[in-house]
């Protein structure tokens, strides 16, 4: 705990810690997020990523450390500040009896600067379901709907807890140029995910979480010295697979292309992917 | 810049109110089981037990007071229980505690319900008692006693229900557990039989519920007061029955002060 809360940050977090019996859930963690940015946090299941995320916004108690968001304690966050921030919950928003656009109409009668409900479906593609009751809509069509009923309230500032669990591929291609535009309107966010490519694709840095501590805090490009990790190119040469490890692919390629006389056969040049990375963080954690 | 001003808690309540009032008429199980049940009883009961039970008064006139405090235990008790407990196990109320919902619009919207749900029922149970079995209307200074018994009575039970809510693990279990103790309380407070014909030790289990004061308020209401030797304590007993019934909407409300969660207890 060595500099205090950075102020101007969206979110600013040192030494937080929180304690299940004598087990430190979250172990001493430092971090700032930008206003402005997509911030991920990955981890395991059981890493601290839920407790961390939801001693942000306000719903469990920590045990030390200091805490800002949007520059005030979530402990003591009124009903002001809880207009600032939206909330995804990993568990949803409820069953109800009302259609989409009822559910989003009330919650937006709860903020002071509310989104037009029916402009927010359109943002979340449910525009044809707006007199759909919940119940009757899919898994990935709900969960638009919880991440419709946390902006609706137009925050500066949204969580998102794993929210593209049990989407198909194209959904979450949807959502992900969702949460881009929500990115483009200014809003801050923290995600939490399984997926890395998700991660990748969306945030501006990646924090990994293990055992309830932060380990690194790093563009996706970069985490795990990712950059600076030497590439392996591959081809196939007298009917067999070679590869190779280099810090210069570009060179070693152009050396390829000229020992061949044409296309240099099943070429390919890869690095370390974010998964590669990450498994190899928290494998070494444990 | 200044911030926008939150919107009035007027304005929230009234979204609250037409949020739970959707909520609950829109949910078939609930419309039937909360609203209709005490209906179908008294349909059942009046066509089968049409007796005098003395002074030439019928026993359907008896049992108006007692089904409608039933009705009034279901619209309160039970609906606040069951459904505060499936909102509290499905995360609605997780959700709920993180926008600026003021918390107190909640419980506005719960009581809106528990009223409209009450006054519905007794509404249908007054039209079918009268239209089906002749039943007397109340009349005169009655229909007071009638209003303050059932305001009473239907505060103490709906913060009982939201305290209870708090007990059941999920909705299914608070169902499971609430509705078979309203059963045997009903049988044992006089809804369905003449209360004086219930042995003693039943009479003073049930006097420590407020079901029994209910039931007993309105037979004062439905019945002649000639009847009123037929009680245990050979009168109507009101005064009691305010004093009883003001008890448990203090104990209601300690208890739910005392309980209530935002949370599921599964949920860490």
């Amino acid at each position: 705990m060595s500099s205090p809360l950075d102020p101007g940050a969206a979110i600013s977090i040192r030494g937080l810690v929180k304690r299940y019996g004598d087990r430190n859930a979250v172990d001493g963690v430092d971090l700032d997020i930008r206003r402005g940015e997509i911030f991920a946090l990955l981890g395991p299941n059981g890493a601290g990523k839920t407790t961390t995320v939801e001693i942000l916004e306000g719903y469990r108690s920590r045990d030390g450390g200091d805490v800002a968001v949007l520059g005030q304690d979530p402990a003591e966050g009124g009903r002001r500040w809880r207009a600032e921030i939206g909330i995804v919950l990993q568990s949803g928003a409820g069953d109800s009896q009302l259609t989409c656009l009822e559910v989003l109409t009330a919650q937006a009668a709860y903020y002071p600067d509310p989104r037009d409900p029916a402009e927010v479906l359109e943002l979340v593609g449910l525009t044809d379901k707006a007199g759909a009751r919940g119940r009757s809509l899919s898994g990935g069509q709900r969960r638009r709907l919880d991440v419709a009923m946390g902006i609706v309230g137009r925050p500066a500032l949204l969580f998102l807890d794993e929210p593209t669990t049990g989407f198909d591929p194209e959904a979450r291609r949807q959502f992900w140029s969702l949460i881009r535009s929500l990115r483009d309107l200014g809003t801050t966010m923290l995600l939490t995910t399984h997926y890395l490519d998700e991660a990748e694709e969306l945030a501006d840095r990646v924090g990994v979480i293990t055992a309830g501590r932060l380990v690194e805090v790093a563009v996706p490009a970069e985490l795990g010295g990712r950059g600076q990790a030497p590439a392996v190119v591959s081809w196939t040469e007298d009917g067999a697979r070679r590869s190779q490890d280099t810090p210069t692919p570009t060179a070693l390629v152009a050396e390829l292309a000229a020992r061949f006389p044409g296309e240099v056969p099943d070429l390919a040049v890869a690095r370390p992917t974010l998964e590669d990375v990450y498994l190899q963080m928290i494998g070494q954690s444990r | 810049m200044s911030a926008p001003t939150l919107p009035p808690l007027a304005r929230v309540y009234r979204v609250r109110a037409a949020v739970e009032l959707k909520e609950f008429f829109r949910q078939r199980e609930s419309v039937v089981f909360t609203l209709m049940f005490p209906v179908i009883l008294l349909v059942v009961f009046g066509a089968v037990l049409d007796y005098d039970i003395g002074g030439g008064v019928s026993f359907t006139q008896y049992f108006m007071a007692g089904v409608i405090a039933a009705g009034i235990l279901g619209a309160s008790l039970q609906n606040m229980a069951i459904g505060i407990a499936t909102e509290r196990s499905d995360g609605t109320l997780k959700h709920l505690a993180g926008t600026p919902m003021p918390k107190s619009a909640y419980f506005v919207g719960k009581i809106a319900q528990v009223v409209a749900v009450t006054v519905a029922t007794i509404a249908i149970l007054l039209v079918v008692g009268v239209v089906l079995y002749g039943v007397d209307l109340p009349s005169g200074t009655q229909w007071l006693t009638f209003t303050w018994v059932a305001l009473l009575g239907s505060a103490a039970c709906t913060l009982l229900g939201i305290a209870v809510s708090s007990l059941a693990k999920n909705g299914r279990s608070a169902s499971a557990t609430v509705t078979p103790v309203a059963l045997v309380l009903q049988f044992i407070s006089g809804v369905f039989f003449r209360f004086d014909q219930i042995p003693t030790w039943m009479q003073t289990i049930s006097s420590f519920f407020p079901l029994k004061w209910m039931a007993q308020g309105l037979r004062s209401v439905f019945l002649p007061d000639a009847l009123a030797a037929q009680e245990p304590a050979g009168s109507w007993e009101l005064g009691r029955v305010a004093l009883v019934l003001t008890a448990w909407v203090v104990v209601g409300l300690v208890l739910c002060v005392r309980t209530f969660r935002w949370r599921d207890r599964a949920d860490g």
